[in-house]
């Protein structure tokens, strides 16, 4: 399984990974895995406020759906526009083209407290 | 797209007919019906002759995999078998018109007050409707009870959330955001019941409603549902019972003592009315006396000797379906019920929840995982033997002549299957049934190349669910030119 160490992942399997002063947030390989095919992504409307752990976008596949939690609290600034038609880039691509959306943290060390490669592995491997 | 089995309009040649319908006099038709309601072209209707009417559907009806030809354990549909006697029953109907004299509809009238009766009676409810036209259609009629209730007491704008289980059908959150709620998700304890802690910690002045099934779609009862009722009540919170696992229940228990205040039924499952591909469904609605003054227009009422339809309702919701409702499936509902009477109700509930244990204890000593592995209702959940995928064993099963259990929901089980096999099976089906499932999971782990192409017998091999959920076809439609 694919846990690039460049960036920061929750126990519910988004990643998150700063960019200027922004973080951006996608699903892990490990996630995309399990959902599926994905057939549609519900993105948050630019300029909405979100705490940490508030579900914010919905992923679904052929499989199920599956909310996707905001890592940090703070403002979606941007969303992946290119998911609405192509939300296979989700599969192919998790880490770079599949991203979800763009959040403007709310506080900039919330993300220093999410897990770190080795700890994200520590979860998905409890959990297959 | 290239299909191999055209659609009935595909088989249509210009000027070909089963019968010849008389002349219609020569009357002013545009003097009659209005000029611009004349057609100028004809409908695009197929033209067939009577024979390839009846081999079309024939051969169609073989190509399917149905409760009259095979064993059919779709978890949360209560596939059970439809009797006869039922179609016999709504046949005695087919004349009738909605738009007739109610005078002259006395018969069809008592039996939908009868059945709002029965249906009360069975559900604890105080009032039913029969109008939704299926389970979820049924739920947003109730949480739009729910909603004007809170409007009349003038808490409309303060309760904006509906808390839903994560075991949750997806019609329930689906409804409720419909009805304009915020769905808010109540997770799961380990034991596949609502984390009662979880769900009061969630309870506040600003919800509005729980959508619950009891059973849950794990199959298991909710033991603390007294509690968990109360916990909510008590904060003004209305409590919503999605019927579509009463089948487990019936006559045992009612939503209206746990202390629910509004339930759909699905007649199409609990109720033995034909579903799957084909219906039309029934979601009547049954709700407590407090929500009841909301209820639909009409409902049927009795007076003395006569059966009317009562529009005079001057809190109701509105209508959510043209007419009464789904009619016919009624009268099968009403058949099916006065035909098994209170004690087969009973009885039936009983064994449905048998044969569920029965097949949950078997399939566990032939290397199926059951992870919630304690006595169910209707329904239990299964997952493959580890290495197999559920979405593979279901396809095998077709192969081997057997409608598939429902895969991936709940979603809180991975590789789910939902297995229901109800109460109109015999042990012998059962007893095949593990037989098959313990050959498919051998087989399975022996030769997974094998079982990753499976169907191989089927009209149509693996299906792109891809395509199918991206790029739907949903309407055939002519090649212009
Ligand atoms: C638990 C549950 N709730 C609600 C529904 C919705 O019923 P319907 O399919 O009639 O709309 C279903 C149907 O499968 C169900 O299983």
């Amino acid at each position: 399984m694919n846990i690039p160490e460049d960036r920061r992942y929750t126990a519910s399997h988004e990643w998150a990974k700063p960019e200027g002063n922004l973080i951006v947030v996608g699903i892990s390989d490990f996630a995309q895995d399990s959902l599926g095919d994905v057939v549609f992504v519900e993105l948050p409307e630019v300029g909405r406020e979100v705490e940490a752990g508030e579900a914010v976008a919905v992923v679904e596949s052929v499989k199920t759906a599956s909310d996707i939690y905001a890592p940090v609290a703070g403002t979606v600034v941007e969303v992946n526009e290119a998911l609405a038609d192509e939300p296979e880039l989700v599969n192919g691509d998790p880490y770079n083209a599949g991203w979800l959306f763009k959040i403007e943290p709310a506080d900039a060390s919330a993300y220093e407290k999410l897990l770190d490669a080795a700890g994200y592995a520590k979860v998905v491997e409890e959990e297959s | 797209m290239k299909r191999d089995f055209p659609v009935i309009f595909e088989r249509s040649r210009s000027g070909r007919r089963g019968t010849r319908p008389p002349r219609p006099p020569e009357v002013d038709l545009a003097g009659l019906l209005g000029a611009e309601n004349l057609r100028s072209a004809p409908p695009r209707l197929p033209e067939v002759d009577e024979l390839t009417v009846v081999r079309h559907y024939t051969n169609l009806s073989r190509r399917q995999v149905g409760v009259d030809t095979n064993f059919y354990p779709l978890g949360s549909c209560t596939m059970k078998y439809n009797p006869r006697v039922n179609e016999a029953a709504a046949a005695l109907f087919t004349e009738l018109h909605p738009y007739q004299d109610p005078e002259t509809a006395q018969g069809a009238l008592q039996i939908m007050y009868e059945l709002q009766e029965y249906l009360a009676e069975i559900t604890g409810m105080d009032a039913v409707t029969l109008q939704p036209a299926a389970g979820a259609h049924g739920e947003l009629t109730g949480m739009l009870l729910i909603r004007v209730y809170h409007e009349s007491r003038g808490e409309g704008e303060q309760r904006r959330v509906v808390l839903v289980p994560d075991s949750a059908h997806g019609s329930n959150p689906a409804t409720a955001s419909m009805a304009g709620y915020q769905v808010r998700e109540v997770p799961s304890g380990p034991d596949g019941e609502v984390d009662l802690d979880a769900l009061r910690a969630a309870l506040g002045p600003e919800v509005a409603a729980i959508m619950l099934t009891n059973p849950n779609t794990l199959g298991l009862f909710e033991r603390k549902i007294l509690e968990l009722i109360d916990a909510a009540h008590y904060q003004g919170v209305q409590l919503y019972y999605d019927g579509a696992n009463l089948n487990a229940i019936m006559g045992w228990a009612r939503p209206g003592d746990m202390g629910f205040d509004v339930v759909h039924l699905n007649l199409h499952k609990t109720f033995s009315t034909p579903h799957g591909g084909g219906g039309p469904g029934s979601g009547p609605v049954g709700a407590k006396a407090h929500l009841a003054p909301f209820l639909p227009v009409p409902t049927v009422k009795r007076e003395g000797e006569r059966y009317v339809l009562d529009f005079d309702r001057p809190q109701t919701i509105g209508r959510m379906r043209s007419f009464y409702g789904n009619f016919a499936v009624m009268v099968r509902a009403y058949t099916y019920i006065r035909m098994l009477g209170a004690e087969g109700l009973k009885k039936a509930s009983a064994m449905a929840v048998l044969n569920a244990n029965y097949l949950r204890k078997k399939l566990a000593e032939v290397g199926y995982k059951i992870p919630y592995d304690r006595l169910c209702k209707h329904e239990f959940i299964a997952q493959p033997p580890e290495g197999l995928k559920a979405l593979d064993v279901a396809k095998a099963l077709l192969d081997y002549g057997y409608h598939p259990p429902t895969v991936y929901f709940p979603l809180i089980v991975k590789e789910a299957m939902m297995i229901e096999p109800t109460e109109t099976e015999s042990k012998e089906t059962l007893d095949e049934y593990v037989e098959v499932m313990a050959e498919i999971a051998r087989r399975g782990l022996e030769d997974p190349e094998w079982i990753a192409h499976t169907p191989y017998h089927t009209p149509v091999r693996r299906l792109d669910e891809v395509a199918a959920n991206r790029k739907p076809v949903l309407r055939w439609r002519p090649e212009e030119g």
